[in-house]
């Protein structure tokens, strides 16, 4: 009951869709019908590929994402730990944060073509830096104390990396996924809408260029409605992992 | 303490030159065709003459004002949003479940909606990338505003500040240092919408740049763009932190040594 207020106010907008539709304030062109919507995305999932689409799209975005998580996690962590690696590294990451990760689509294209791994390779790019910042920030913050009493109690390298570094760092490197998951779905439909023959983002455009205005708007708001529902199950099990932390 | 520094630097240079070595050697000799590795001095070539017969500077124009407008407007609406939904209730009932859906969902999905609305100029380019970049700056600013120390307020109100004043001598203050943290989250993701959006709706700009490159077999006026977009990025990303150094001034922000980026 308290959901159903807490989230009457997209009832609301969604409920001004229908109006506007029913009076024909706006032409059916620019805004179709929510249950001709509705209707579309039903067929589409019955009849056209839908699931193959949204399954590619989803494995690549997995895929990105977990290589992303991977490496950044191992780099960051690696970084905090040598002073070297950091300055090595240091120029490059300054440079690459602030590039906008979408301008990479065409280089990458070129490079790889439109398949699978050009799409992957630029999740991967977009997801990397902030898996990297969050464990670097996470692991160099780790309290010397904790490290002392660690090595006091003979902890060998791996086990201080893996329990005592890893787990104080764990909160920050969480959070910094969570900026990526969002970044995985944006750079995802990008890349898609942009060079790609299979997945929700080229659905859209494709659907939109052909003036399938209803199909179009059904991808689209499942694609939303992937991004909400990927962060919020994120967020569940980001707080089941540090569990730990309460009381 | 010299020689330190000086070897700092050598490490720090190590890498970038390597890159940029391989680069054009690995270009130069063929072992990567030139189409899909133009030579970096070739890149930079390319540069100078598209910036000198003026091609590059109209895309850059074009870029920097889309994302100059689209930046504005998400600011000035997201900062009000979020400071009313922290002060009015019935903002706040209404804002919330959007903010709380619209905050992690990818809204370049609608941009082929958006094209159908608002035409191919610079209608649907600047409003999707205000639409993106909204959600973080009003979640933030609600927080902010919200967050703000109740002692102040008490104290505020205690010497008899009346609600205008409360707001722009007190709140707004007080909530500015968060603030400009999500203002420094949006500007990226502006950026990032801005450029993917000229590659597919044309109409110039830099994005637009790099995809007619793409297109027409000219892989270094690709790469070209794409060093001016990074170039572009960094500048901006380092004049918002400049202004926060700037604004923040008084404030006791604890300088605190993160990794400068």
């Amino acid at each position: 009951m308290n959901l159903a207020i807490r989230y009457s106010p997209l009832l609301l907008l969604l409920i001004s869709w229908v109006i506007i539709s029913r009076f024909g304030l706006v032409s059916p062109d620019m805004l179709p019908a929510v249950e001709e919507v509705a209707i579309k995305w039903w067929q589409m999932l019955l009849h056209d590929d839908l699931v193959v689409h949204a399954a590619f799209s989803l494995m690549r975005a997995a895929s990105g994402l977990g290589l992303a998580i991977l490496v950044g996690i191992g780099l960051g962590i690696l970084i905090a730990k040598s002073k070297w690696m950091e300055l090595l590294l240091q120029p490059m990451l300054t440079f690459l944060y602030p590039l906008p990760k979408s301008a990479l689509i065409p280089v990458i294209i070129i490079w790889l073509g439109f398949g699978h791994s050009a799409q992957i390779t630029v999740i991967f790019l977009g997801c990397l830096l902030p898996v990297l910042l969050s464990s670097f920030n996470g692991a160099r913050g780790v309290e010397t104390t904790l490290i002392w009493s660690a090595q006091s109690l003979g902890t060998t390298r791996w086990g201080m990396l893996r329990h005592v570094i890893f787990r104080a760092a764990l909160p920050e490197i969480l959070s910094g996924i969570r900026i990526s998951l969002a970044i995985s779905f944006v750079l995802l439909i990008s890349a898609e809408m942009v060079g790609a023959r299979k997945g929700m983002g080229f659905l859209i455009a494709f659907l939109g260029d052909s003036g399938e205005y209803p199909g179009m708007f059904a991808v689209a708001f499942m694609v939303i409605f992937f991004g909400f529902a990927t962060d919020r199950f994120y967020l569940w099990m980001m707080r089941y992992l540090l569990r730990y932390r309460e009381g | 303490m010299k020689q330190n520094r000086l070897i700092r630097y050598g490490v720090m240079s190590v890498l970038p030159v390597t890159i940029l070595v391989a680069w054009e050697v690995s270009a130069r000799t063929g072992m990567v065709s030139s189409f899909l590795l133009p030579p970096f001095s070739k890149v930079i070539l390319r540069i100078v003459e598209d910036m000198s017969s003026g091609l590059m500077v109209a895309a850059l124009f074009g870029t920097l004002y889309r994302m100059v407008i689209s930046y504005m407007i998400a600011v000035v609406l997201g900062v009000s949003i979020g400071i009313l939904m922290a002060r009015i209730h019935i903002v706040r009932w209404f804002f919330d479940p959007i903010v709380s859906v619209g905050f992690p969902a990818p809204k370049i999905a609608f941009l082929p909606i958006f094209i159908l609305w608002f035409g191919f100029f610079d209608a649907p380019k600047i409003l999707m990338a205000s639409f993106s970049c909204i959600f973080p700056i009003i979640g933030g600013t609600w927080a902010a505003a919200q967050g703000v120390d109740k002692y102040l307020i008490w104290s505020a109100e205690n010497l008899g500040t009346n609600r205008h004043t409360m707001l722009w001598r007190v709140i707004l203050p007080a909530a500015l240092p968060q603030v400009f943290t999500a203002l420094q989250v949006a500007l990226p993701i502006a950026f990032i919408v801005i450029v993917i959006s000229e590659m597919l709706t044309g109409g110039g700009g830099l994005g637009g740049a790099m995809m007619a490159g793409s297109r027409l077999a000219d892989p270094a006026r690709t790469f070209a763009n794409l060093i001016v977009i990074g170039i572009l990025g960094f500048l901006a990303m380092k004049g918002l932190q400049l202004l926060r150094r700037r604004v923040l001034v008084w404030h006791v922000e604890v300088q605190q040594e993160e990794m400068v980026v």
